[in-house]
């Protein structure tokens, strides 16, 4: 979706400042948000794509105007509310007033989520056919502006790059972000000239390497 | 406020809360209430374990850092056939060094050359290599340097106070999808005969995103 996310190339928020010796969290808050939004992503409710779905679907001016923890803490809020898992009342009043419902896994112990952390997720998956595209191959991204989750940023649609990686098969997000399953791609890593993307103005000796999943790409001439 | 330039994560709430926040809930941001009341229905209902919390905390605050890259990196400048698995298989070169997990279950790494600067950011939200780097930065969250990286990625680098000639490729990788970016750094001159844990010191966390470069032997700290 073309929402507050996608903000590659996006102009006016001023320069990068980076905070010299900054601590891994600001505020006891922080480190609370990080472990709930952990620890309930592990109740298999929502997967990775329907996390960053619900981020990507925050009103944009709280999207822009909010901290990153932030807005974290307001999809997960989201998410929970959607599956009734806990009510808005319940989060204002900050206690239990409905029972819980039932969960694909049960809340993780401290051993398991340790396991869990270690391990990871990985999200390659075998698929039974060939790869449409070689490296070496000229391709353009599709012109799209789906209003449900892609990671095709728009700043790289309607572009030519050439296939410079051929990953591997990975879940796809525009389908697992909308329970439609994983149904793995093969994924490319793609680079684009900078002048190709912005123009005869843009800097010569940029190169932007953008990950692309098949099904947004084409033949160059196509 | 501590971040006067900063018109995106600078949050008012934010830094009264980081000043108030042993208040006992007296001064909390709506964030931190939001977040405190969350926790606590979710730890009622079952659905969260108190330990397991406080787990995931201890094990980003204090185990899994931009120390872990270092270290990596430091390896790869003393060892030739390490620095070849490195960059033909990131993940399972970083667990020989027993590095592996969440946010870095396929890992690239993209070396420096003299011709090729490499920088990495997450244009879409915040993916970075955990298991190497820790958690991000609020800067590389941010939309400042989300909107600006694969633009005019040199102007951000001067908000680092880094320069580069102005001949060298900047190779921005945006992560897009599941695989997760490591810069190697180059071994800075003057390092001859340097142990990994000396090396090591030199390596910041900026020089494996690739918005800094490695500090300089001698220069001071």
């Amino acid at each position: 979706m073309n929402g507050p996310q996608d903000l590659g190339g996006t102009m006016g928020f001023g320069p990068v400042c980076p905070q010299a010796n900054e601590p891994v969290f600001h505020g006891e808050w922080e480190k609370r948000a990080l472990a709930i939004t952990l620890a309930s992503a592990a109740l298999g409710e929502w997967n990775l794509d329907m996390g960053r779905h619900a981020r990507e679907s925050l009103p944009p001016h709280v999207y822009l105007g909010v901290s990153y923890y932030e807005i974290w803490t307001r999809a997960l809020a989201q998410m929970l509310h959607e599956r009734g898992m806990v009510t808005k009342q319940e989060v204002q009043q900050a206690q239990m007033l409905v029972p819980p419902v039932p969960t694909k896994k049960p809340a993780a112990s401290a051993a398991q989520l340790q396991a869990a952390l270690a391990t990871g997720s990985p999200y390659d998956r075998k698929v039974n056919h060939p790869a449409r595209f070689a490296v070496g191959d000229v391709v353009r991204t599709r012109v799209m502006h789906p209003a449900t989750h892609t990671r095709l940023p728009r700043y790289a649609r309607g572009k030519v790059g050439e296939v410079v990686a051929v990953h591997g098969t990975f879940v796809f997000p525009d389908t697992h972000a909308h329970s439609q399953g994983e149904q793995p791609q093969w994924c490319y890593g793609v680079r684009f000239g900078g002048t190709e993307l912005w123009g005869a103005d843009a800097d010569p000796t940029l190169e932007v390497l953008v990950d692309c999943w098949e099904p947004y790409l084409m033949e160059a001439a196509a | 406020m501590t971040h006067p330039s900063h018109p995106h994560d600078h949050d008012h709430d934010h830094d009264h809360e980081h000043e108030h926040d042993h208040d006992h809930g007296s001064e909390l941001s709506q964030a931190a209430i939001r977040v405190r009341a969350l926790e606590t229905v979710l730890l009622a209902k079952g659905y969260v374990n108190a330990d397991a919390l406080d787990l995931i905390v201890e094990t980003y605050e204090t185990k899994i850092g931009p120390r872990c890259g270092a270290q990596v990196v430091a390896r790869a400048w003393v060892d030739a056939a390490y620095k070849a698995r490195l960059l033909a298989d990131g993940t399972a070169a970083v667990a020989e060094l027993s590095f592996s997990g969440r946010q870095g279950e396929h890992l690239q790494v993209v070396e420096n050359t003299e011709g090729v600067h490499n920088m990495v950011v997450c244009t879409l939200c915040s993916c970075y290599p955990w298991p190497v780097l820790g958690l991000p930065p609020v800067w590389y969250k941010s939309a400042p340097y989300r909107s600006r990286a694969v633009l005019e990625p040199r102007a951000v680098l001067a908000d680092f106070g880094v320069a580069l000639p102005a001949d060298k490729t900047v190779r921005v990788w945006d992560s897009t999808a599941e695989i997760r970016y490591l810069v190697l750094p180059q071994r800075p001159t003057g390092t001859q005969g340097w142990s990994e844990a000396q090396l090591a010191e030199l390596i910041t966390r900026d020089s494996m995103i690739g918005t800094g470069l490695p500090k300089v032997p001698g220069a001071a700290a």
